[in-house]
This record gives C-alpha cells, structure tokens and sequence, in this order.
C-alpha cells in the first residue's frame, strides 16, 4: 500500500512537471515512478489511510495558511535586522523539547521552524531540538518552547501524527 | 493587468533577494548569514516563480514554477539545516554577541 502511495504521488509529479498527456510520455512517466516507489517506498507513509481523513486535511489547510503567514513576516523580520543601522541582533542556540512522535512529523515541525521568523533548526537529538535564534527575547525554557514551536506543533500533530 | 501583476511579483522577489544578499554581507557570523540566505532568497525566488506562473498563465510553464515552489521549500530547509550542523561540527565559532549555547553540551 506504502509503495502504490509513493507511486500515484511520483506520476502526478511526473505529469505536472512535463505537463504533456501523450501515451509515451505517461509510460516513461510509470516507468520512473515505479522505479522511485521500489526505492523509496519503504521510508514513508506508515499509514496511508490517514491520507483518507477528511479531518487531517482541513488542518493542513489551517498549517499552510499559518505557515505562509509566517514565511511572509519572517522575511520582514530579516530584512529589518538586515537593513537596521545599529543590526538588533542577540543570537544563540537554545534547546526546546517536542511532543511529536513520528519521523514525518518532526521533519515537518523542523521545517517549519526554519521558516518563522529568526529561527533555524540545528539539530534534532532525541526528544530535543537545537534551533538557533537571531534574537533571543526570552530566558525561560518554557516561554521560549511556546514562542518558538507555537502553534504549528498542535497543528502538525492534529494531522500528521 | 496580468503583465502588471506578474512585474510587482518579480520585483518583489529581487528586493527580497537583495536584502538577503545585504544580509549575507553585513551580519557577523555563520548562523546568522544562513538566516538571512534561507528566509529571503527562498521567499524572494518563490515570489519570482508565482511572478513566472501570472506571467505565462495556466500551461507548461506556469506548472512547472508552481511545482518548484515546494521543491524550493523543502531543499532550502534542509540544506540550511545541513549547513549549520555541519558548521557546528566543524568548530565554526559564533558571534562574540550571542548570548546562549545549548547545543555545546549536546555535542560533548
């Protein structure tokens, strides 16, 4: 079932980027996919039937919307930092804790963090997350783990855990 | 009016690949510059690609920008992630002005 997920999402990948819907194009598109599912497969998707929730994808619509919001600002928190004459940096590395459980999961909440504003993921070492901050605005462990993973953790874990 | 909105995008998106090229240069370290290149230079390209997408309509062209908006995503993420641990492994020092480091104990 792993391996057909992979499959179907390689052949529409195939079909968008060639964008062409002739008979050799579609085959030679089969062909790759079928050699990337044999490949790949077996890394993702412990669960294809959460793909069938109606639920899971309303709350990925909720993520990518609070994802692309703070894609936007994050841009303007750097280009503030960056063009400021005095560059109001007070950078660091701090540790934060996950709840998540799932590989999938993580790597999402990972990238997430990268793209919000100051923040990029360092590396991940068991339970914990080493992100490194442009500005530091807060001492406390727990204030900071609410600043920095706010809200996508809850919506990631609402529809990839 | 297409035309207009697909200039405003790519305009757009080279203001936002510049800061982040001011920001390559101007911020003191490592870690810091990597902010700079992977928050502006992803969103500035993704800008310029919605930019392509106006521009060209429905097609080959625009579906082929609309997919390189995700892939862009998900590498630039990694490779910034990829970036700084590799730099943390290989002793690159932070700025005299950070505050913090939890990560140096992790790493023992």
């Amino acid at each position: 079932m792993r391996y057909v997920t992979v499959f179907i999402l390689s052949m529409i990948f195939w079909l968008l980027i060639t964008f062409k819907f002739t008979i050799p194009n579609i085959a030679a598109g089969a062909v790759a996919s079928a050699i990337t599912a044999a490949i790949f497969g077996r890394y993702y998707f412990y669960n294809v039937y959460k793909f069938l929730q109606p639920r899971r994808w309303l709350w990925f619509v909720v993520y990518l919307v609070t994802f692309i919001w703070a894609c936007i600002k994050a841009n303007f928190d750097v280009a503030y930092r960056v063009l400021h004459p005095a560059m109001p940096i007070k950078p660091g590395i701090v540790k934060v804790k996950t709840t998540l459980r799932s590989e999938f999961a993580r790597t999402l909440l990972a990238n997430s963090i990268t793209m919000t504003p100051g923040t990029i993921t360092v590396d991940i070492i068991g339970d914990e997350m080493y992100i490194h901050w442009i500005y530091i605005r807060s001492e406390d462990p727990a204030l900071y783990t609410r600043m920095i993973t706010g809200r996508f953790e809850e919506y990631i874990k609402k529809f990839a855990e | 009016m297409n035309d207009m909105a697909a200039i405003i995008l790519i305009s757009v998106g080279v203001l936002f690949n510049i800061f982040g090229c001011i920001g390559l240069i101007r911020l003191p370290d490592m870690y810091n510059r990597l902010q700079a290149a992977t928050k502006c230079v992803t969103l500035g390209c993704c800008s310029i690609l919605l930019g392509v997408l106006v521009h060209f309509g429905i097609g080959s062209a625009g579906f082929r920008a609309l997919v390189a908006i995700p892939i862009l995503f998900f590498t630039a993420t990694v490779a910034a992630h990829a970036l700084a641990r590799g730099a943390y492994h290989f002793g690159t020092k932070m700025d005299k002005r950070s505050v913090k480091d939890d990560y140096r104990e992790a790493v023992k």
